[in-house]
This record gives C-alpha cells, sequence and structure tokens, in this order.
C-alpha cells in the first residue's frame, strides 16, 4: 500500500495504532464537542466497525443498474472491505454474493467487470449461477472404480456463495450482510431521499467512466468532510473565488433524524460578485487575480427541479452522492484499515444528454476526483488529519462550532452535522 | 492501441527524424514540469488542444472521462494558474521519464507517435515513489515551425492513484 511508503513510519509505530481490546474507551469530557483520536487509530475499534456498521444492519452502496444493465452483466464490488460480486440474472434481478468461492475460499472473480453465463472458481472448477447457487462440482461422485468425490448427502443447495440482503432504490443497487432492515427509503428518511431522487429518479444514467485512488485517511473523515460545510468555504480557493459556495449565502446542511446521513447543499448565489466581496476578508484562498481563461468551465446548466446548485449527500455508511452543477458522480467508499480507505468513483450523466452536455460534464469533472480542483485538496487535507491523529501526543480533535446542536443547520459556520454522526456512531458501537 | 491510433509510418530514414524531434518535444515538456514551471506548461499545446488523463479501464472501455479533462489551451492555462497559485497540497518534487517513442503515422500536418511514461513522486517527508505509469497517445502538428500537441491522451495503467496526482503528466 502506497500510504507504507509515502510518510514517515509504517503504520502501526505508534502507541495510539496499538490500542486492543484492552483498553477502556471512554469518550472524552465534554461530550460531542470533542472527538478522541483512537476512533481513528484503533485497529479494535475499526474491527467493531466493520462488525457493527459494515457487516450490520446497514445498506451498503454496491453498484448503480446502469454498469450492469443486461442479463449476465457482472461487477466487483465491495461491502465495507468484503469483497462481493454483483450479477444481474437472466430473469433481469440483480443479485449481490461474496467473492469467495464456497470450497477453499478462493476469491474467484478477477475482472472488474463484465458479462457471463456461469462463475467458475479457476481453482477447481467449482461453478456457480447468477445467483450465486452452486451448480456444478467436477468430480462430485469420484472416478468409477476408485471411489472418491463428495459424501453422499452432499447437497448443492447448502454449498453455495454466501448471499446478501439486496435492494435497489432508483438505479443505485444497496446490498446487506444483515436480514432485518428497514426499506432502503426508510433507511434514507424523508430529509435525504428528497435530494437523492434529484439526481435518480426517473432518469436513465450514462456511465462516463471511473477514477480509482487509496485515501490515506480514516474512512470516517471522508464522512466528516462533507458533512463539514465550514471548510468548503475555507480550503477550496475554487468554490470561493467563483462563489459555488460561499458563507454568507444560501447554504445547508441537511441531516437525516438519526444524524448518520447528510446533504451539504448550497445555492450559487445570483451576484456572485456581491456575495464575494462580503466575506471575502474571512478567506485566505480568495483571489482577487484569478480569472478563468476558459469561462464554459463553471457555467451552470440548469436541468434540476431543485434549489440547490450543489448537494453532496453522505449516506452511512459508504456512499457518497455528487451534485456540484453539472457533475455527477457517486464515490464509493471501501475502508482499508484504520488508517487507509479506497475511493472508488463513478461519473455519469444521463442518456438524455447530448453531445455537448456530455462535454460540458467532462469539462466540469475538472473540479472532483483525485486530480480535481476541489477533490485533490480534500484528499490532502484528510492525509494531513490522519498524519497528525496517529503520530502526535494530543489525543482529541474539537467540534465546537454552533456549541451542542446536532444534525442539521442553515449556517456554514457549524459542525453540527459532525457532532450529530458521532452520536449516532456511540450508539451503535456501544462507546 | 487507442483508436486513431493505428501503426502506418513513414519511410524508415524520416521517422528516425521524427523520433528524434519528438524525443526533444518530450524532453522540454518534462523539463517544464520538472521545474515547476507551470506557467510554461500550455505552451506546448494548439489553442484548440484536447488533453486527457484517464485510466486505462476508461479508454479500454471507450469511457470519455477524465482525471484531467481539458478541450482548449485556455483550460489548460487555468489548471497550470491554479497549481501553481491557488491549490493546496503539500509541497512535493517530481521527475517524468518518458520512453519508447514510436511513430505511428505522418500524414499532411499531423503528426501521430506513442510513448511510455513514468512519474516519480518525492513529497518531503518520504521515499521517492512511482506516482503513475502509462502512455501518451499524441497527435502534433508543427507550428512557425515547431511541434505542438493537438492532442494528448494519457493512458495511465497504475489503477489505484496515490492518493490525488497533483501536478500533470
Amino acid at each position: 500500500m502506497f500510504s507504507v511508503n509515502t510518510v514517515i513510519h509504517q503504520p502501526g509505530h505508534f502507541a495510539k495504532e496499538q490500542l486492543d481490546d484492552s483498553v477502556d474507551y471512554k469518550w472524552p469530557e465534554g461530550g460531542l464537542q470533542n472527538i478522541p483520536d483512537w476512533v481513528y487509530t484503533s485497529p479494535a475499534i475499526y474491527q467493531r466497525e466493520i462488525e457493527r456498521i459494515f457487516h450490520g444492519p446497514t445498506w451498503n452502496f454496491v453498484a448503480l443498474e446502469a454498469e450492469i444493465p443486461n442479463p449476465g452483466d457482472f461487477k466487483r464490488s465491495f461491502v465495507g472491505p468484503t469483497p462481493v460480486v454483483v450479477a444481474r440474472d437472466i430473469d433481469g434481478s440483480v443479485h449481490v454474493f461474496e467473492n469467495r468461492c464456497a470450497h477453499r475460499g478462493a476469491e474467484f472473480c478477477r475482472s472488474q467487470r463484465g458479462n457471463t453465463k456461469e462463475f467458475v472458481c479457476p481453482y477447481h472448477q467449482w461453478s456457480y449461477d447468477l445467483k450465486g447457487n452452486l451448480q456444478g462440482v467436477p468430480f462430485k461422485r469420484g472416478i468409477k472404480g476408485e471411489g472418491g468425490g463428495m459424501p453422499k448427502d452432499f447437497r448443492n443447495e447448502e454449498h453455495g456463495l454466501l448471499k446478501l440482503n439486496v435492494t435497489t432504490l432508483h438505479g443505485v443497487v444497496f446490498a446487506s450482510f444483515s436480514r432485518e432492515l428497514e426499506p432502503i427509503e426508510e433507511y434514507l428518511g424523508p430529509e435525504i431521499l428528497k435530494d437523492f431522487e434529484v439526481v435518480f429518479k426517473g432518469r436513465k444514467l450514462k456511465i462516463l467512466g471511473y477514477y480509482r485512488n487509496e485515501l490515506p485517511g480514516n474512512w470516517k473523515l471522508y464522512h466528516e468532510n462533507l458533512k463539514d460545510p465550514y471548510h468548503a468555504t475555507l480550503l477550496h480557493s475554487f468554490l470561493v473565488t467563483f462563489g459555488l459556495m460561499v458563507a454568507g449565502s444560501k447554504n445547508g446542511m441537511i441531516a437525516d433524524a438519526k444524524g448518520r446521513h447528510g446533504t451539504l447543499a448550497s445555492a450559487k448565489p445570483e451576484n456572485v460578485a456581491e456575495a464575494v466581496d462580503k466575506v471575502k476578508g474571512e478567506m485566505r484562498a480568495y483571489r482577487e487575480d484569478f480569472k478563468l481563461a476558459d469561462g464554459r468551465f463553471l457555467q451552470y446548466v440548469r436541468e434540476f427541479d431543485s434549489p440547490w446548485s450543489v448537494t453532496m449527500q453522505t449516506i452511512w455508511p459508504n456512499l457518497i452522492v455528487q451534485r456540484e452543477l453539472n457533475t455527477l458522480g457517486i464515490r464509493h467508499i471501501v475502508p482499508n484499515g484504520p488508517h487507509s480507505m479506497i475511493m472508488l468513483w463513478t461519473m455519469f450523466g444521463y442518456e438524455t444528454d447530448d453531445e455537448e452536455m456530455v462535454r460540458h460534464r467532462l469539462r466540469q469533472g475538472n473540479l472532483m476526483g483525485p486530480a480535481g480542483f476541489l477533490g485533490l485538496e480534500d484528499n490532502e487535507a484528510i492525509k494531513f488529519v490522519q498524519e497528525g491523529v496517529r503520530r502526535s501526543s494530543s489525543d482529541k480533535g474539537v467540534v465546537k462550532l454552533g456549541g451542542d446542536k446536532l444534525g442539521s443547520t442553515n449556517s456554514v459556520i457549524d459542525e453540527a452535522a459532525i457532532r450529530g454522526m458521532y452520536a449516532y456512531y456511540r450508539q451503535e458501537l456501544g462507546l | 492501441m487507442y483508436p486513431g491510433y493505428d501503426m502506418a509510418p513513414p519511410d524508415a530514414r524520416n521517422t528516425r527524424e521524427l523520433r528524434l524531434e519528438i524525443e526533444e518535444f518530450h524532453t522540454a515538456y518534462c523539463w517544464t514540469l520538472d521545474c515547476g514551471e507551470l506557467e510554461h506548461w500550455p505552451e506546448y499545446f494548439t489553442d484548440d488542444a484536447v488533453y486527457r488523463i484517464t485510466a486505462r479501464e476508461n479508454a479500454d472501455a471507450g469511457l470519455p472521462v477524465g482525471l484531467v479533462y481539458a478541450d482548449s489551451k485556455a483550460m489548460i492555462r487555468d489548471r497550470a494558474f491554479a497549481l501553481k497559485h491557488t491549490q493546496m497540497y503539500a509541497p512535493r518534487t517530481l521527475q517524468h521519464f518518458v520512453t519508447n517513442v514510436r511513430v505511428l503515422q505522418a500524414k499532411g500536418d499531423t503528426i501521430k507517435a506513442q510513448s511510455n511514461y513514468l512519474l516519480l513522486q518525492t513529497l518531503v517527508d518520504g521515499p521517492t515513489t512511482l506516482q503513475q505509469s502509462g502512455r501518451y497517445y499524441d497527435s502534433f502538428v508543427r507550428l512557425e515551425g515547431s511541434l505542438k500537441l493537438k492532442e494528448r491522451q494519457c493512458i495511465y495503467d497504475t489503477v489505484l492513484i496515490a492518493n490525488d496526482l497533483v501536478l500533470p503528466v
């Protein structure tokens, strides 16, 4: 992993990275206004997260239906850190199962995506149908006269792949290891469903392509970053200078009732210059002399029935839905140990886009992704946080903006949504 | 293989001359980037240039997305300015290595070539790492005697980007 190479000290060398189950994980005094470093560094806490969150009663994003439109289409994916396969059966239904042969455990599916009639494990050629049922075991009855083979009571139906619970909503596929959980609409809640539907409901997606990166930071930092409107108006010179998100303009941080999901929303001000003028004194990233040589890049085509020009949704525990002007995409977070996450980005437009609209989305895509003007700054900042919490002697962060309030806010100078997420998180993890 | 970049080379002697000229172009281009002289980076392109960095999986599937996507020299200039003056990222140095130059076509004003590239990155507090391994598919035109890029497709093999790609290839 590159994170081992690009920072001094391999992960695991600091005391905060070696905390095990014998530690009494006690949240610091001051309640939710502080976040203890061990939520980002402890291997024991990370294991508890996998068990209770990613493998627990949550709906995890696994695919867009547009990626697997035809019978036999499949895609490799992940639920938490666990590799799964998403496949569309001949009957059109979508199935998700572990990418682990029921025989000896080989991760049998090696292609990112494709089309197939069946899955065959390359090791001993056990074969499975598109629903994950075991179909064939070579030499199941042994060799005539020599014996061998499976015991008489061996039943194929008892040795299929581990199947996950699957649901789809407006072309987005979610899966869960849990059988007992609410329908996806209820899971999202009305506050989140509303802006989710703006992007997906009644629209056929056209996949524009993929980015993949490793981000050397704890997976929760990505959720926090998008529940933190404060940073958006300070870190990102593009948002500030070109008025995409300006403190004091119409912005919102919307959380669901449980505090686990969020929508960071903003409306581009009608008069950008005036809006920026009011607050630019506070913003070091503002550059008076920064003018775009090619203004097409930041044009906003009003294509949605929504008061917001930007909505960044964090859907617990592993999905980000990005609608930043006209650049659309999802980010799939794959936790990769306490100090690292893999980010899988799928950028898309709509089937109704004409050639110019596709180009417009591609141009605007320069804002996001691992080389995007906003994306790379977020990745750098999150990496800095992980290095700070791993290697320092102090042991907690401060989230006091907005006092004790939890969840939704109208002000961007507020950390209520981060506190709300940790209120929920503490419950789930018993902290 | 990238669509439009099939092999139809001119005669061997002409190919050698063109290859030398393209190698000199790469050396100058990399020198500009490795010195951090981003303000001069756009000068290697025509006004209507297309510049894209994308993963091989996108190129193979014919998907148009770019990690970086520009369809004008003005967009390249905007990126150069932003990287130099407004973007926040940890300090780093880069070395580009370009090899295996193959002249593919030389028809009229347009010369098409492919080359392999490696991008090494060094952060202030870590060892030098291989940031990207990829291939350029270039279309050159000759303006006032010197080669300019009308198209540069940077197709990288490095599936998982190490955090981010800040500076161009």
